[in-house]
């Protein structure tokens, strides 16, 4: 017969005995570990714009595909790059035919529909070209609504997809406000820019900086206070896209204008 | 050709990626919960308020309910990229979105619905099993019945007085408890869509009670449509059988008749109280949108007073709303105006669905583009059997298949014989 002295002294050894072995799943957290070795996460991958220096080649939307293997005919792009004019009466015109694939050889402006706009040269007040690419947002919220996990942000910032694990729900795509999310037409999963993580990962620039002829774009590193492009994005006064929408987007742009959509 | 791009034709600046990726499946996706829930709450009011004069329609919307229930994830699983790996929702949840949480409450629900039927049916389970096993001689038809009914008891055989009372208590709660989870099931995809912050036409907190309302609303007129159809035909077998044997007496026909017209007449006006409450909830949103009018705002009047007046003022407020309201408030409700109002309301509500699924995406995220649908009629490959009419009509049909299979397990219309 068990006496309740003897009941409750059994179970605080049976408790204390549980409690030791689940104290250990704690200490061995394999995520804090990694944060003491510090090192590692003394990187936040963060992408510098200069639509300045911007002409509009497109080199960099061949270089991004012919990289990431999304075929040149595929009408979806991880990068582009788009044509504002704005006229003198103020009108704006904006377009990105192929995501501007093949450059801006045409001065008509595409409507869709398979419509075009001419604008004569002496109504143009300004124009100018803006590349966009996945903004690697603090605050994710493709992965915020992934179902399933699949695609998740890495300690360095940058936005991964699992192509194993993704279901094809869409939703990712959904949630993006930059429309940066397309389907890839040949492993029918979401796709989506990366900043190249193959690449940079390794001590490379991204593809689209490498092929670009007038270094409008940059990758840096915002938590190493030497680095040139974290230098500019403190000092300089520079934009991000649609912050409103309160995703904390780490594409920086010099010489945003508020035509830009 | 990239997913999307078959059915998307832009205009305007449209960014590269965009195309309508969630399609017509997505559509029917909310109008189906929207029908489950709908014939759920129906059944409910009696059940669990005891709306005597809806006792007749309880058991078969609740049939109807469960018919309807695998149905809801059909058009899920034809809209997935991976169909295969549907099961990764439920193996390895993101809780932080809106979906991950899916299985669990679909399942929960199911579970409700499954139960509840059981309680309300076990008594006809057990006396068929019985009656069954009293006889000597059985088909193959007969035993497997035999078999099925056997195994539908779970080894339940008692059905004292005392024991049927538990069960009509049991019903109740689960009754009670299913409202709010129906509710839940269906304000879930309302809330699937209002929490999308990327989409202007989406995003708003009303959306989740939107939805709730609209589906009792399809899902009352679905019960009432099939009821009167169910009826009809009843009429048109007794009416036949008359005719060969004319020493029938009419009372049955008559007798039907006129618990139709009854049951009609009660459900249209909470038909009604709800469609009430469905609109001026939608055009409450619609006029705190124009009086804040935020960024979006310009294209949202574009796409709501241009693109879309057809599809949002004529075919859904028009001819699926006040259409259908005129005729349930004309006096001298007949079954045939019913059906017709029910069956408006039903095109009313998938048109609410297709004009917030379909409408949400049919402009830029760029606030400068449009893109429009164009639903793939005749299938010629795999994408567009699936996310095109074919699909959307089998899915259309399923429920009634079931039904009718269901039907032939659960009567639906068993209580009334025997009394």
């Amino acid at each position: 017969m068990i006496t309740r002295r003897d009941f409750c002294k059994k179970t605080m050894l049976v408790a204390g005995g549980l409690s030791l072995p689940l104290a250990a799943l704690e200490i061995f957290d394999p995520k804090k570990l990694l944060a003491e070795k510090a090192d590692k996460a003394r990187v936040r991958w963060v992408f510098l714009v200069d639509t300045h220096k911007c002409v509009g080649c497109g080199f960099c939307v061949k270089a991004c595909k012919l990289e990431n293997e999304l075929p040149l005919e595929a009408n979806v792009a991880r990068t582009w790059v788009e044509r504002y004019v704005v006229t003198r009466d103020g009108r704006i015109y904006a377009d990105t035919p192929n995501a501007g694939r093949d450059g801006f050889t045409n001065d008509k402006i595409a409507l869709g529909l398979g419509k075009y706009q001419q604008v004569k040269k002496e109504n143009i007040e300004k124009a100018f070209f803006v590349p966009k690419l996945c903004n690697q947002c603090e605050n994710p919220p493709c992965v915020q609504v992934c179902p399933v996990g699949a695609t998740y942000q890495t300690p360095d910032g940058v936005v991964l997809v699992d192509r194993s694990w993704c279901i094809g729900c869409g939703y990712c795509v959904m949630a993006c406000p930059y429309g940066m999310r397309f389907f890839h037409p040949q492993y029918r999963v979401v796709d989506k820019c990366n900043f190249c993580y193959h690449r940079i990962s390794n001590g490379m620039k991204t593809a689209c900086m490498d092929a670009c002829p007038f270094g409008a774009r940059r990758i840096g590193n915002i938590k190493d206070p030497g680095d040139p492009v974290t230098k500019i994005i403190m000092r300089e006064r520079v934009g991000v896209l649609k912050d409103e929408y309160g995703t904390k987007p780490q594409v920086y742009y010099l010489g945003l204008s508020k035509e830009v959509k | 050709m990239v997913h999307g791009e078959l059915w998307t034709v832009k205009e305007f600046f449209v960014y590269p990626n965009e195309y309508i990726y969630w399609s017509i499946q997505i559509v029917m996706y909310p109008f189906m919960t929207g029908l489950v829930a709908g014939a759920f709450v129906l059944s409910s009011l009696y059940h669990v308020f005891g709306i005597k004069q809806l006792k007749d329609i309880a058991r078969f919307s609740l049939v109807f309910s469960f018919a309807l229930l695998p149905v809801a994830m059909m058009p899920l699983m034809l809209h997935l990229q991976q169909p295969l790996r549907n099961y990764e929702v439920m193996a390895t949840p993101h809780f932080t979105s809106a979906i991950a949480a899916f299985g669990i409450v679909f399942s929960t629900y199911a579970m409700i619905v499954a139960s509840e039927l059981w309680f309300v049916y076990r008594k006809h389970f057990v006396e068929t099993a019985l009656s069954l096993g009293r006889k000597t001689h059985k088909g193959p038809v007969e035993f497997f019945r035999y078999l099925l009914f056997s195994a539908l008891t779970l080894g339940a055989y008692d059905v004292s007085g005392e024991a049927l009372h538990k069960d009509e208590k049991a019903v109740k709660v689960l009754a009670g408890v299913g409202i709010p989870v129906a509710c839940f099931l269906h304000g879930y995809a309302g809330f699937i869509f209002g929490s999308v912050k990327a989409n202007a036409l989406w995003m708003t907190p009303l959306m989740p009670v939107i939805f709730i309302c609209s589906a009792v609303v399809s899902g009352i007129a679905l019960c009432m449509l099939t009821y009167i159809l169910t009826m009809e035909i009843r009429k048109f077998i007794v009416g036949w059988k008359r005719k060969r044997y004319p020493t029938l007496s009419s009372q049955e026909e008559s007798q039907i008749k006129s618990v139709e017209a009854h049951v009609v007449n009660i459900t249209s006006r909470y038909l009604l109280m709800f469609m009430i409450l469905a609109i001026t909830l939608e055009l409450l949103d619609l006029i705190f949108r124009g009086y804040t009018a935020v960024k979006s705002w310009d294209i949202l009047r574009n796409l709501i007073y241009g693109k879309d007046f057809t599809n949002i003022f004529i075919l859904q407020y028009g001819l699926g709303n006040l259409l259908p309201f005129i005729l349930f408030l004309l006096p001298r409700l007949t079954i045939k105006r019913a059906a017709l109002g029910s069956m408006l309301m039903l095109m009313g509500v998938f048109m609410m669905r297709w004009n917030v699924v379909i409408g949400g995406q049919s402009f830029s995220s760029s606030f400068a583009g449009f893109m429009h649908y164009h639903l793939p009629l005749i299938p010629h490959d795999l994408e567009t059997l699936k996310e095109g009419l074919v699909g959307a009509l089998a899915v259309g049909a399923m429920p009634f298949i079931l039904f009718w299979i269901l039907a032939k397990i659960f009567p639906l219309f068993g209580e009334e014989k025997s009394s």
